[in-house]
């Protein structure tokens, strides 16, 4: 009985929630699942397609007044499909409301940057391409940030080795 | 003869990664015209230690440790952090006396943490007694933590579920205590710096911000405060049981230095306040919720953030509700962003303004290159 309810809670909180009313109407090809963490409603997962990600954005900030990005990183999963998801954790001092965004990208495909929107996905969207190599196109100055430019490979993918010991022996000229 | 007249070029100048005045391994190229600067990189990624690939490869609990490493002057705060996204993740009640428990160390750690950030501040731009009253205070506040855990940099001290051991006898009494005295010595130092002329002339007018271009940036904490943007997350979305407790939130006006200053100032205030409710108020009862011996969340996702010394620090696990380690554990830390605003404030500004706005930001490099 309780899980039922727990159930029922879950998908009224991602059902009724005006948010994603009013964007399922905005975008009613973009939107491609909305999942929660049991009843929380700041817990909201909203998946899209990568390529209107900037169109979403955009209008996230300027309509629902979602003004921080509080954080954007990528996942790897080597098994999916899709081998990359890049997270957007959005947040508005004015409404006090969090939104999760999520976009899949496959093996070497890129997603349009969201520095247009807000300036701090600079930095995050640099490190999401130095741990784990996701392109971001349209981005001012994608390099590497936390590791040294010749830095080979992408630590943060799932098949690059965790002690050096896994590595493969470094080529001697 | 011709006359010819003397030809200006900018000057690139490197600074760091080790210098006294960058508080850790920060390096700057500085693009200078004259005493001015012009343009600003900023490079990280000299303390880099892959917290997030160790964390992949390590248990839930293992992992409370990690986080101690990251901000290494507000180890309490972190932890406070991780444990309670763990907590929302499998959704586990913890008992009140632990979450009083949480909250007084939480805040201590804040007061700690500031008290490092005015000292080492003052000194940069040259008060040298301020640096030696602020560790004096730090040093009862470390007292009191090491009386707790034993460890007075790198605590370790919470637990998924609760906190790892309850207070000692005394421990309420000495902090009561420090806690009395302690707004009498923030009157102190705002006698040495406040009305100061020479902290005047390097802090007002200085690095100045304003909100909207700081929450552009993801400018969080005090510094966000200080440009007139009433955020704080213990306001905004209470966590824990900081509902409970009256504190008010500073906020400046202007955005430059000397606001940031004072927010934090009042901020160290508001904080004593806190300990002394959380004090009085601090039921008997529980440390730790029951929770299983093998932390194995279920599936799903959870980001939860934390209003720390620093602004606002954030944790996003992924769980695969199969493997006892995270699937993907992703840190927000408040000084990797505060520090992308960096650039914005210094240009135009002098070189000796450079130390002042690091000093301002208060960064702390564990935390920015993970």
């Amino acid at each position: 009985m309780a899980g039922l309810c727990a159930g029922h809670c879950k998908k009224l909180v991602m059902e009724e929630n005006g948010l994603v009313k009013s964007l399922r109407e905005r975008f009613p090809d973009a939107i491609l699942e909305v999942t929660a963490l049991r009843d929380l409603k700041s817990e909201i997962t909203i998946r899209v397609k990568k390529d209107s990600i900037l169109d979403i954005c955009a209008c996230l900030k300027k309509e629902f007044k979602f003004n921080l990005l509080s954080d954007l990183c990528g996942v790897h999963y080597p098994d999916k499909d899709e081998k990359f998801e890049v997270v957007y954790h959005l947040f508005s001092i004015e409404t006090k409301e969090r939104v999760r965004l999520k976009a899949g990208l496959r093996e070497g495909e890129k997603v349009k940057s969201v520095t247009s929107v807000w300036g701090t996905a600079d930095w995050h969207e640099r490190e999401a391409f130095d741990l784990l190599g996701i392109g971001f196109e349209d981005h001012p100055n994608l390099k590497r940030i936390l590791l040294p430019d010749d830095w080979e490979g992408h630590p943060l993918r799932k098949d690059y080795p965790y002690r050096s010991k896994d590595a493969e022996p470094e080529k001697t000229p | 003869m011709e006359e010819k007249g003397f030809g200006t070029e900018e000057l690139i100048v490197n600074m760091g990664p080790q210098h006294p005045s960058t508080h850790g391994v920060l390096r700057l190229l500085l693009t200078l015209d004259g005493e001015k600067v012009v343009d600003c990189e900023v490079i990280i990624g000299y303390l880099h230690r892959g917290v997030e690939k160790l964390a992949e490869n390590r248990d839930y609990k293992q992992n409370i440790i990690l986080t101690d490493r990251l901000d290494y002057l507000a180890s309490m705060t972190n932890n406070l952090a991780y444990v309670q996204a763990v907590e929302k993740l499998m959704d586990v009640k913890v008992p009140e006396r632990a979450e009083y428990i949480r909250v007084t160390v939480a805040e201590l750690q804040r007061i700690a943490s500031h008290l490092v950030w005015l000292g080492t501040h003052a000194m940069d731009i040259g008060a040298m007694t301020v640096f030696l009253y602020c560790f004096r205070e730090r040093e009862e506040i470390l007292n009191l933590f090491e009386m707790l855990c034993g460890a007075r940099l790198t605590y370790n001290y919470m637990r998924i579920g609760g906190v790892s051991c309850d207070l000692p006898d005394d421990f309420a009494g000495k902090a009561y205590k420090f806690v009395e005295k302690f707004p009498k010595l923030i009157d102190e130092y705002e006698v040495l710096l406040t009305k100061n002329r020479i902290w005047l002339d390097r802090t007002v007018g200085v690095g100045v911000i304003s909100g909207e271009d700081g929450i552009d940036l993801g400018l969080s904490g005090p510094n966000i405060r200080g440009s007139g943007v009433e955020w704080d997350v213990r306001k905004a979305e209470p966590y824990s049981i900081y509902d409970r407790f009256n504190f008010q939130i500073p906020v400046g006006e202007k955005g430059d230095t000397y606001d940031r200053y004072l927010v934090r100032m009042e901020e160290m205030r508001q904080s004593n306040n806190i300990v002394k409710q959380a004090l009085e108020q601090l039921p008997e009862g529980e440390i730790m919720a029951k929770v299983p011996r093998i932390i194995k969340p279920p599936k799903g996702e959870v980001y939860h953030s934390i209003e720390a010394p620093k602004g606002e620090l954030g944790f996003y696990i992924v769980s695969d509700g199969t493997s006892t380690s995270p699937y993907r554990l992703k840190i927000r830390p408040p000084s990797f962003v505060n520090l992308e605003s960096f650039k914005k404030m210094i240009k135009g500004h002098l070189v000796a303004d450079v130390i002042a706005i690091i000093g301002t930001l208060d960064i702390v490099l564990g935390e920015v290159d993970r």
